[in-house]
Formats: C-alpha cells, structure tokens, sequence
C-alpha cells in the first residue's frame, strides 16, 4: 500500500491566528525559547498499489484544487511516503 | 403571508446549515415564496434566485465552505449565477461563494481569535447590486454578526480591483470585528447579481425579533431591504 503525504501551510503573508495562540500558550509550560509559531495541515493519501508519478501527479492537483485554497495557503509537498517493510 | 410578487427565492440547506429557516422567513416576509433546496439535488426547481444561509456546513471541515463547494446543488448555482441569477451568501454562504469562485478573496479565522456575536454596524458601499438596490449609497444599516471564521483577506491587487470596480458592497463601520482587510464586510461579483457578506440581513426582518432600531430595542428590520432589493430587480428584469 503506498503513501502520499501532502503538506499545506498558511500564506507567510496571511496572518495565521492558531499559530498566534500557540505561541502565546506556549510559555506557560515553560517554553519560552519559541518566538513564532505557524500551524499547517498534513494530509495522508493511501493508494492500492505503488505510489507511481501519475500517483503523484494527481495528489499535486488535488493538493492545488481541494486541499488547500491559493488564496490564503500553499502548497509545500507532496511526497512518496511509503513505508518500506524492514 | 402569501408571495405578492410571484417570485420564488431558492434556499440551500447543506448539513451542518443553520440559518435556513430564517433566511426562508425573510424571503416570505419580503413578499416572495421561499423555496427549500437540498444540496445534493441539482435541479434548483426553477427559483429566480438563491440564498446560500449561514451555518457550519461540513462542520467547516478543511476549510470553511471547502466540501459544500462541490455540493450537486452548488454546479448548478454557479451556471445559474454566471448567467446572471441573483444570488446571496451570508456568513458560511459567503464563505462557499469564495470556495466556488464566484467571488474572490477568502475568510480566515477572526484576528483576534474568538468568535463574535453582536449587532454590527455597516455601511453601504454599492446600493446598485441586485441584494441592495433599496438602500442609499452610505446608509448605515445594523444587522447581527456572528462568526469564527470572519476575516476577509485577499492580496492587494485584488482588494484594488474590488474598491476600483465598486465591487466594495458593504463595509464595518467603527469597528472592524474580525481585522478583515480594509474593513470589507461583503462584496459582489462584476455584474452585481452575486453579492456575499459576513454579517446576517436574514435575523433583522421583522420588528420585535431584530436589533436595536430607531424605534427601540430589537426593532431594527435592515436586513429585510436586502430581500426587497432582489425582487426589485427581479420586476425589473
């Protein structure tokens, strides 16, 4: 079974408000090292079968058309992710 | 109420809607027959317009208004609004409207986190689209405003080529309750027929159940002249 992870972040222009609450959340367990926090989306496609460029290419459209709007988010990748038995 | 005017305004109920049945209300108090749609049904049984409610669709999983975009009823508004039907999104409604792309921009999360609910002053940029064509250019105008996912933003250009075009259709005015750029509350699309907006006409359509009005406490009815608005322009087409 093969895997596609796609990863979708806020427009760096676009303020991102839930990033803003972690990052003044953060603090209060201590951790006053982090000064900026943006919060993204992981998506997890599973195909029967490998995970071919044609795979891919239809994860990249779906990653542009539905996954994400370009309005306020892009794109950041589009992986082959498949676990490889040991 | 009986529909005086013959006209039948199509509403759109999505799973996870809420506001169907006011928005239906309004349109039978505009003096219109209010007409139940369901999303997964293409025929929009032959409406002369269509309000797209508040609500949660989807409960606004992925994003507000991203599954209810390829909802069958909502091909069918978009070939309908093309072709110049009159069509309204209030709150989600505006929000699937932009996932549809008939109108530009996005809503992202209120600047300052929270959801708001309040009686919220706007002013009337555009008084000639086909959901505003009874008010005045610059009236104020309080309707209730209730949202997480309020804030209008879209790059610069575009925000330009709304203000430049008159496509600015409402505006917040003293305060701006989610940091949307330039204080945009809703907008239209070029030809004015597809107009989308944050705040909530459909909750101030009769007196005793709206906001705060010039006759008193919950006597505001604002929002009706946005149902009003569309069948004038339906006499006049």
């Amino acid at each position: 079974m093969g895997r596609v992870v796609v990863e979708v972040m806020p427009k760096p222009e676009i303020l991102d408000p839930q990033g803003k609450a972690v990052v003044g959340a953060l603090p209060r367990l201590g951790f006053t090292q982090f000064t900026s926090v943006r919060q993204g989306k992981r998506f997890e496609l599973e195909v029967d079968g490998d995970v071919t460029p044609e795979i891919l290419a239809a994860a990249q459209e779906a990653a542009e058309t539905l996954l994400s709007n370009p309005v306020i988010e892009d794109v950041v990748s589009v992986v082959d992710a498949t676990e490889v038995p040991a | 109420m009986t529909a005086l005017t013959g006209a039948r305004i199509g509403v759109i109920t999505f799973p996870g809607t809420l506001d169907d049945r006011d928005a239906a209300r309004a349109v039978r108090l505009a003096g219109a027959e209010a007409v139940a749609l369901w999303h997964a049904d293409a025929d929009l049984q032959g409406v002369d317009a269509v309000v797209l409610p508040g609500g949660f669709s989807y409960g606004d999983y992925l994003r507000a208004g991203a599954i209810s975009r390829f909802a069958p009823a909502m091909s069918a508004v978009v070939d309908a609004a093309n072709g110049g039907m009159p069509v309204l999104g209030i709150c989600n409604g505006f929000q699937i409207l932009t996932e549809a792309h008939l109108l530009p921009g996005s809503m992202v999360k209120n600047d300052h986190l929270h959801f708001v609910c309040r009686e919220q002053s706007l002013v009337v940029e555009n008084a000639s689209t086909a959901w505003t064509n009874q008010f005045e250019a610059g009236q104020r105008i309080t309707i209730p405003l209730k949202n997480q996912d309020g804030q209008f933003v879209a790059d610069e250009h575009v925000l330009d080529e709304l203000e430049g075009e008159g496509r600015v259709v409402f505006r917040y005015d003293g305060w701006n309750p989610n940091g949307s750029r330039r204080d945009i509350a809703g907008i239209s699309n070029a030809r004015g027929n597809v107009v989308g907006l944050m705040p909530h006409p459909e909750h101030a359509v009769e007196a005793g159940f709206g906001p705060a009005g010039a006759e008193g406490p919950r006597a505001g009815t604002d929002g009706l002249t946005f149902f009003t608005s569309v069948l004038a322009s339906l006499v006049s087409a």
